[in-house]
C-alpha cells in the first residue's frame, strides 16, 4: 500500500510550486510537501556535513606534525569554514529537517502551517551555504565561526560573504521557528493534548522559542559588522569609541542559546528512540518536557561564560558561572530520566538504539566537561585550549551528531519505505564510536597541558597525542562511508519496510511507509499517551483501519 | 485497502488565530532585533543625551507617525463597518503620512550634525533610524498594496485580513519609533 505514496503531484498556476514528489526531479523543485522538504534538508545538510568533515580531516592532517604545512591563512580559514559549515549548515538545519519531516506526522497533521514559507526556509539554506563557501575561494575569511572583531574587520572579502551567508541562514531558521510554533500550537490531531505530545515536538517548541528570541539579535549584530566593514561605521572599533566586546556579548547572546538549538531537538529524538527500543513507557515524561523549557529559559542567561577571559566586568563572571552550572540541573534531569526509561527495559540493540545510547554516554561526558568549563578558575586555565575543542565536540558530535545518526536509522524505513542493512549500521556505529573517542578524548589532556586551539603549529611534546587524534579523525571520516553506502543502496534496493517495523506507538508509524502525500487517510484521533509500552493498549492514534490492524498492541 | 480511496485527512486550524499568532511571533522576533539596537545605543553612547539632534524635527516625526496610527486605526474601523470608500480614504491618508515621515527622516539624515561614519554617534543614529526607516518603507509598500486592493473592492466587513495585518504591522512600527524617539532624542 506504499505504492500510492508518491503519486500526487500538484502543479500550481505559478508553475514552479509543487506539492509531493512523483520522481526524483521533484526534490529539486520549490516543493511545499513537508516530507519532500525534510528529505531535501537531510540530503543537503549531509552533503555539507561531508564537506565539513573533509575540512576537519585536512585540519587533522596539518596537526600530524608540529610545524605548519599549510600557510597559516589557509589553516585559519580551514577551521573557520569547518566550524561554520558544521554549525550553520549541518547540525542546526539537519535538526530542522527532522522537525520538518516528523512534526506534522507526529501531531497527525497533513502538513506544516505554512508550506510555502517552509519551502522558502529550505531554499535559503543552499543559498546561504554556497555564499559562505564561495567566500572560501574569493578571499578566505579566517576569524573562526565566532567572527570576533577586530579580526573580522580585516579585508578578506570572504568575511563579507560569510556575514551575508549567516544572515540568510539565520532568516531561514527564524522562519522555520515561527512555522513550527504555529504548527504545533494549532494543528494537532483531535485528542492530542499537550500532555500527549511526543517529546520531540516539545523539544521543537523549546528550540523554536530560542531561535525566535535569539536569532534576531545575531542578525542585528551581523548587520552592524557588515555596516562597519562596508561603510566604515563604528561599532566595534576602539579607536572611534566602539567596543569589540559588544560583538562578543551580542554574538554569544545568540550563540549560547544556539548550542541548545543544536542539541535540544537531538534530545527530543533520543527521547523518542529510547522507549521504543526498551519497550517501556518513557520515565518522567513531564520532567523531560519541562526540562527542555527550563533549558530554553536559563540558556538565555549564561552567554557570558564564553567571555570569562575577554576583559568584561569581572563581577559578571559569578552570575554567569552560577547560571551555567544551574543549567546542568535540567540537563541532568533528562539524563536520569533516560536512564530510568531504559532501566529494566527489554533493550533491543538495533542501530538507532546503539547511537542513542552512544549519545547518552558521550553527551554526559561533554556535559561534565561543560560544568568544569563553567567554573571560572578552571576556565581561565583552559580558555582557548584543546580542552574547549574536546568539550564542544563531545556535546556537538557525541551529542547532536550521534542523535542525528540515531534518528536517520530510526526513521529510515518511514522516510524511504525500505529497511537499511542492520549489520552495516552496527559497523558504522562502532567505527564512528571508536573514531570519535580516539579523536576527541586525548584533546582533554592536550588542553589541560596548555595546547592552544586554532593554531597550525604546536610544541613538539604534543606530537604523539596529536597523531592519535589524527588517526581517530581519519577513522571518523572513513566511518561515514559505510553509512553512505548503506543509505544509498538500501534506499534504492533495500527490502521493503513494513509500516511500523519498530512497533512504535507514535502517530508517524501508524501511516504507510513512506506516508501518502497528505500523511493520513483519515484524521487520527488520539486516545492516550505516545509511550504507553507494555501497558497493554493500542497505538496512540488509529490512523486508518488497515494501519490499526497491522499495528501490534504493545508487548 | 488503499489510502487514496478515502478523502485525505486535513487538519484545518482556525485561520484567524493562525494568522494572528504568526504575526505576533514575528513581532516578538522584531522586538528582539530593535531591542538589541537600543542596548547597543546605551552601551556605546552611555545614558546621556546627544544634544545636537534637532528636537523640533524629532517631535514632528513622532507626531506624524502617531497621527498615521490614528488614521490607520480609523481605516480599520471603517472597513469593519463595511465603509469601503472611507476605508480607502483613510488608508491613503496613512500612506501619505508614512511618506511624509520618510521625507522628514531623509531631511534629518541630510542635516544631522554628524555623518554615519563619524564616531559611534553616527553609527548608532543612522543604523537605528535606518533600520526603523526600512520598516516604515516596508509598511508604506504594504499600505500601497492594501490601497490598490481596497480600490478594487477586495475587502469587506467580514473579510479584510490583509488590511488588519497591515494595521497591526503599522502600529508595531509606530510603537518601535516611540521607543527610538525616546532613546535617540529625549534621553
Amino acid at each position: 500500500m506504499s505504492d500510492n505514496a508518491h503519486t500526487e503531484t500538484t502543479h500550481s498556476a505559478a508553475g514552479f510550486v509543487r506539492h509531493g514528489a512523483a520522481s526524483w526531479r521533484d526534490y529539486f523543485t520549490f516543493n511545499t510537501d513537508h516530507k519532500v522538504i525534510g528529505i531535501q534538508y537531510f540530503v543537503t545538510t549531509f552533503t555539507f556535513f561531508l564537506v565539513g568533515g573533509l575540512l576537519a580531516m585536512l585540519i587533522r592532517y596539518e596537526l600530524l606534525t608540529p610545524p605548519a604545512e599549510f600557510s597559516t591563512t589557509t589553516y585559519n580559514s580551514l577551521f573557520t569554514i569547518h566550524g561554520s559549515i558544521m554549525i550553520f549548515l549541518w547540525v542546526i538545519p539537519a535538526m530542522a529537517g527532522f522537525g520538518n519531516y516528523l512534526v506534522p506526522l507526529m501531531i497527525g497533521a497533513d502538513d506544516m502551517a505554512y508550506p510555502r514559507l517552509n519551502a522558502t526556509s529550505f531554499w535559503l539554506i543552499p543559498i546561504g551555504g554556497l555564499t559562505i563557501i564561495a567566500g572560501y575561494f574569493v578571499g578566505q575569511s579566517n576569524s573562526g565561526w565566532t567572527a570576533y572583531p577586530p579580526l573580522s574587520l580585516q579585508p578578506p572579502v570572504g568575511q563579507t560573504l560569510w556575514i551575508v551567508g549567516v544572515i540568510i541562514l539565520g532568516t531561514s531558521s527564524l522562519l522555520g521557528a515561527i512555522n513550527f510554533l504555529v504548527t504545533i500550537a494549532l494543528m494537532r490531531a483531535p485528542g492530542l493534548t499537550p500532555g500527549r505530545l511526543p517529546l520531540f515536538c516539545w523539544a521543537m517548541v523549546s528550540t523554536s522559542l530560542m531561535a525566535l528570541f535569539a536569532t534576531p539579535v545575531l542578525t542585528a549584530a551581523l548587520i552592524m559588522l557588515l555596516l562597519e566593514r562596508l561603510l566604515g561605521m563604528n561599532f566595534f572599533n576602539v579607536n572611534e569609541g566602539g567596543d569589540p566586546l559588544m560583538w562578543q556579548h551580542l554574538f554569544w547572546f545568540y550563540s549560547h542559546p544556539a548550542v541548545y538549538i543544536m542539541v535540544l531537538p537531538g534530545m527530543g529524538l533520543v527521547s523518542e528512540i529510547l522507549p521504543v527500543f526498551s519497550r517501556k513507557p518513557v520515565f518522567g515524561y513531564k520532567a523531560i518536557a519541562a526540562s527542555s523549557m527550563a533549558i530554553a529559559i536559563i540558556g538565555f542567561a549564561v552567554w557570558g561564560h564564553h567571555m570569562f577571559t575577554s576583559g568584561m566586568n569581572p563581577w559578571l563572571r559569578i552570575p554567569f558561572m552560577l547560571g551555567s552550572m544551574v543549567i546542568a540541573v535540567p540537563t541532568g534531569v533528562k539524563i536520569f530520566n533516560w536512564l530510568g526509561t531504559i532501566w529494566g527495559g527489554k533493550i533491543d540493540l538495533k542501530t538507532p538504539m546503539l547511537f542513542a545510547l552512544g549519545f547518552l554516554g558521550m553527551f554526559t561526558i561533554g556535559g561534565l566537561s561543560g560544568v568544569t568549563l563553567a567554573s571560572v578558575p578552571v576556565d581561565i586555565h583552559v580558555t582557548d585550549t584543546y580542552y574547549v575543542v574536546a568539550h564542544l565536540h563531545y556535546v556537538l558530535f557525541g551529542g547532536s551528531v550521534f542523535a542525528l545518526y540515531a534518528a536517520l536509522y530510526m526513521w529510515f524505513p518511514k522516510i524511504t519505505g525500505r529497511m537499511y542493512n542492520e549489520a552495516w549500521g552496527k559497523i558504522h556505529f562502532w567505527l564512528n564510536f571508536v573514531g570519535f573517542n580516539l579523536t576527541f578524548l586525548p584533546m582533554h589532556w592536550l588542553g589541560l597541558q596548555g595546547m592552544p586551539r586554532r593554531v597550525a603549529e604546536y610544541a613538539p611534546q604534543f606530537q604523539t597525542v596529536n597523531q592519535i587524534a589524527s588517526i581517530g579523525g581519519f577513522l571518523l571520516g572513513i566511518s561515514a562511508l559505510p553509512f553512505l553506502v548503506n543509505a544509498l543502496v538500501s534506499w534504492a534496493r533495500g527490502p521493503k519496510a513494513v509500516d511500523n517495523p519498530w512497533r512504535s506507538l507514535t502517530l508517524e508509524w501508524q501511516t504507510t511507509s513512506p506516508p501518502p502525500v497528505h500523511n493520513f487517510a483519515v484524521t487520527p484521533v488520539v486516545t492516550h499517551g505516545p509511550y504507553d509500552y507494555g501497558v497493554g493498549i493500542a497505538p496512540t492514534g488509529v490512523a486508518a483501519p488497515a494501519a490499526a490492524a497491522a499495528a501490534p498492541a504493545g508487548d | 485497502m488503499t489510502a487514496h480511496t478515502l478523502a485525505p485527512a486535513r487538519t484545518a486550524p482556525d485561520e484567524g488565530l493562525k494568522r494572528r499568532l504568526s504575526l505576533w511571533l514575528f513581532f516578538v522576533s522584531e522586538t528582539m532585533m530593535f531591542g538589541s539596537l537600543i542596548l547597543v545605543r546605551f552601551h556605546l553612547w552611555g545614558p546621556g543625551r546627544v544634544a545636537h539632534l534637532d528636537q523640533v524635527l524629532g517631535l514632528d516625526l513622532t507626531t506624524i507617525l502617531l497621527l498615521s496610527s490614528g488614521t490607520m486605526a480609523h481605516a480599520e474601523a471603517l472597513i469593519g463597518k463595511g465603509d469601503r470608500k472611507g476605508f480607502v480614504r483613510y488608508i491613503a491618508a496613512t500612506l501619505i503620512l508614512g511618506l511624509l515621515f520618510l521625507v522628514g527622516l531623509g531631511y534629518e539624515w541630510a542635516h544631522a550634525p554628524f555623518g554615519p561614519t563619524q564616531g559611534v554617534f553616527g553609527a548608532v543614529f543612522f543604523t537605528m533610524t535606518g533600520m526603523h526607516g526600512a520598516h516604515v518603507l516596508g509598511g508604506v509598500i504594504f499600505l500601497f498594496i492594501v490601497l490598490l486592493r481596497g480600490l478594487r473592492g477586495r475587502y469587506s466587513a467580514e473579510s479584510h485580513w490583509g488590511a488588519e495585518a497591515c494595521a497591526m504591522y503599522w502600529h508595531f512600527v509606530d510603537v518601535v519609533w516611540v521607543f527610538y524617539y525616546m532613546v535617540l532624542y529625549l534621553l
